[in-house]
C-alpha cells in the first residue's frame, strides 16, 4: 500500500468511505526467468488518476496488462469493484466475465492506436463497436451516439463514415478514446495516450483527456515517460524501475521532492523549456 | 424422374470412403448436431476432386448416405451444371444409390449455393458446401481468436460489419452468406445461399449439415431449430426481391436469375431452382417468354 493510499490523500474529493475501486496486491509478473514487475501493491479510488512513470522497460506496460487482465500474473491479485458493488478478484473470474468487464465498465487506450482501432472499418463503426458488443442493435441511435462522440474529441461531424486509415495519427488517438469512453466505463487504463505525436497535438489530447476525466469522474491508470504529461493528468504517481516500484505519493510531492535516487535522476534530467 | 441405374465401379468401398474415415465423419456430425451451429474440425481427406468444388459436402454426402437413399445434387440451383452433374454421377459409380433431380423424391441432397424452393419435408438430409465456415473471418484473422469468441460468445464485431454496410450503402449490402445465430447461441455462415434462402433455414424440418473440406470443419443444424438472421432493430432483415416474375413458369416467389440473351439489351428472368420450374410447367404454369 503506497503511503497516500495509507493517509488517504488522494488530491481529489473522493470521500474516505468509499470503497477503493480497484485493488493490487502483490502484482509479479515473470517472463520465464525475466522480470516483467514485481511486488506492486496500490488502491485505486473512483475518480482518481493514477500515473506510472518509469524508463523504458522498467514493466510498465506489464503491469498495465495485469491490471486490465490481459496478462495473467505469475503472483499477486487484483481486486476491482463493479457498477453493481460487488467485489471481483479479476483473474479468479472465468474470461467470459473478464472480457465482459473490459468491454462495458473499462477501457483499455492502446499506445499504438491501430492496435485499439479497427483499421477496416469506419469511425462511426469502430466508435459503435463497443455499444453493438453490449447489445445496442438500434442503428440510428448508434449511428448518432457515434457522431456525438466523434464531435466531442473533436473530430469532424463528417468523418464518420471515413476509415481510420485517412486519419492523422492524433486523430486516430481521439478516435480511440473516443471509441473506449463512449459506453461511459468507470475505469480506463491508458498506455501512453500521447507517445509518438508532436507537441501541439499532445498538449491539446491532454486538455480533453483532462476534460473528459473530469466530466465524467473517470477514474483512470496512466503509463507515460512523460513526466510533464503525469504532472498535468495524474493526482497520484508510482515510480518505477526495473520492474519495482520505487516511489509513491501525490504527484506533485513526489516530483517536486523526489526521495528516492532514481526519481531524484528522473526529474533532474528533464529539459526545463 | 430417376436416372438409369450407372454400373458401380469395381475396387472402390461404398461411396468411395473407408468405413473409418466415415466413422470419424460421423463422430464429428454427431458432435456438430448436438451442438448447434459449432464448427466441429474434423479430419478432411483428399478427395478426387479439387478443393473448393465441394469436398466437404462430398465427404459429409459419403459418410451419410446409406444404399437405399435417393440423392440430388445442385448447383446454383440447378440440377445439370456440371458440378452437380459430376457429382450425382460419382455417387451412382462408387456408392449405386438411386439419383433423382426431384426434390421431394430426393432423401439426401447436396447443394452448393441454394436451398431448394419446395419446402424440405421431415426425414430429408440437406448437406451444403462451405468454402469459408467462418463467420467472423473477414473481421477477425486470428483462429485461435475467433475461437475464443465463439466460445464467449462474444459477438459485438458481428454487427459492426452490418453497421459498415448501412453506414457505406444505406442498407445492409450483404447478399450472400448472411450470417446467422442457430438457437440462440453461436454465430454460423450458412455458406454462400442467397439470404432470400435463410428464412428457409429457421425450424425445418430437415436435418443440415455444413462441411467445408479446406477448412476442415463440419456443422450442423438439427431439424426445428430457430435459425435467426442477424440485424438492426431500425434495419430488419429483409430478403431480396423482384419486380418480375420467371419468364418460363411465371413463378412470382422463387429466387430469379437473370440471363441476357443478346447483346441489345435482350434478357430474361427464370427461376434458379431448375427442379421447381419444371415442376411448374408440368402443371400447366407458364411465363411469358416460355413460347419462345
Amino acid at each position: 500500500m503506497t503511503e497516500a493510499a495509507a493517509c488517504g490523500i488522494d488530491g481529489v474529493d473522493t470521500g474516505l468511505a468509499d470503497p477503493p475501486l480497484l485493488v493490487a496486491d502483490g502484482v509479479t509478473r515473470w517472463y520465464g526467468h525475466r522480470l516483467g514487475c514485481r511486488d506492486v501493491s496500490f488502491r485505486l479510488w473512483p475518480g482518481e488518476v493514477l500515473g506510472i512513470v518509469g524508463e523504458s522497460g522498467s514493466g510498465k506496460t506489464t503491469l498495465l496488462d495485469c491490471l486490465s487482465g490481459r496478462l495473467t500474473p505469475s503472483d499477486g491479485t487484483v481486486t476491482y469493484r463493479t457498477a453493481g458493488g460487488e467485489t471481483v478478484d479479476i483473474f479468479s473470474r472465468p474470461e467470459a466475465e473478464r472480457r465482459l468487464l473490459q468491454r462495458t465498465e473499462w477501457g483499455i487506450v492502446r499506445q499504438n492506436p491501430r492496435d485499439g482501432l479497427r483499421m477496416g472499418v469506419s469511425a462511426g463503426a469502430n466508435i459503435g463497436e463497443r455499444l453493438m458488443a453490449a447489445g445496442g442493435r438500434h442503428y440510428g441511435r448508434i449511428r448518432a451516439l457515434a457522431g456525438e462522440w466523434l464531435e466531442r474529441v473533436e473530430i469532424d461531424h463528417d468523418r464518420l463514415d471515413d476509415r481510420p486509415t485517412t486519419f492523422s495519427g492524433g486523430m486516430q488517438q481521439r478516435l480511440q478514446i473516443a471509441r473506449n469512453l463512449v459506453t461511459h466505463p468507470r475505469l480506463v487504463f491508458m498506455d501512453e495516450p500521447t507517445g509518438s505525436l508532436d507537441v501541439s497535438v499532445q498538449a491539446r489530447l491532454l486538455d480533453l483527456l483532462r476534460g473528459l476525466v473530469a466530466r465524467f469522474g473517470l477514474a483512470a491508470v496512466i503509463v507515460t515517460h512523460d513526466l510533464a504529461v503525469a504532472r498535468l493528468l495524474a493526482h497520484r504517481l508510482m515510480v518505477m524501475q526495473q520492474g519495482a516500484v520505487v516511489e509513491s505519493g501525490l504527484t506533485d510531492q513526489v516530483l517536486d521532492d523526489p526521495q528516492h535516487p532514481y526519481t531524484q535522476l528522473l526529474v533532474s534530467s528533464v529539459l526545463q523549456a | 424422374m430417376a436416372e438409369a441405374a450407372t454400373p458401380v465401379l469395381d475396387g472402390y468401398n461404398f461411396a468411395y470412403l473407408d468405413e473409418q474415415t466415415k466413422r470419424m465423419i460421423r463422430r464429428a456430425l454427431l458432435k456438430a448436431i448436438a451442438v448447434p451451429g459449432y464448427q466441429v474440425p474434423f479430419a478432411s481427406r483428399e478427395m478426387p476432386l479439387p478443393f473448393g468444388w465441394g469436398t466437404g459436402g462430398i465427404q459429409v454426402t459419403a459418410s451419410i448416405i446409406g444404399r437405399d437413399d435417393t440423392l440430388k445434387v445442385i448447383d446454383q440451383g440447378a440440377d445439370d451444371t456440371t458440378n452437380a452433374v459430376s457429382i450425382r454421377r460419382f455417387f451412382a459409380r462408387t456408392a449405386g444409390v438411386a439419383t433423382t433431380t426431384r426434390t421431394p423424391e430426393a432423401t439426401v441432397i447436396q447443394t452448393r449455393h441454394r436451398i431448394p424452393e419446395t419446402p424440405l419435408a421431415a426425414g430429408q438430409i440437406i448437406v451444403y458446401q462451405v468454402p469459408i465456415p467462418e463467420p467472423l473471418r473477414w473481421l477477425e484473422a486470428r483462429e485461435t481468436e475467433t475461437r475464443r469468441m465463439h466460445g464467449l460468445a462474444d459477438y459485438g464485431v458481428m454487427h459492426v460489419k452490418l453497421y459498415e454496410d448501412i453506414a457505406q450503402h444505406g442498407r445492409i449490402a450483404t447478399g450472400y452468406d448472411y450470417p446467422v445465430q442457430v438457437a440462440g447461441r453461436y454465430i454460423m455462415a450458412p455458406s454462400p445461399i442467397p439470404k432470400f434462402d435463410n428464412p428457409k433455414m429457421d425450424r425445418s424440418p430437415a436435418l443440415q449439415l455444413f462441411g467445408a473440406g479446406r477448412e476442415k470443419r463440419i456443422y450442423a443444424i438439427p431439424p426445428h431449430t430457430p435459425v435467426k438472421s442477424l440485424d438492426f432493430e431500425d434495419h430488419p432483415f429483409a430478403v431480396e426481391r423482384w419486380t418480375r416474375r420467371c419468364g418460363l413458369c411465371g413463378a412470382g416467389d422463387s429466387y430469379l436469375d437473370e440471363v441476357v440473351l443478346d447483346d441489345a439489351g435482350g434478357r430474361m428472368f427464370v427461376c434458379s431452382d431448375t427442379d421447381y420450374c419444371a415442376g411448374r410447367r408440368a402443371d400447366g404454369h407458364t411465363g411469358e417468354d416460355a413460347g419462345e
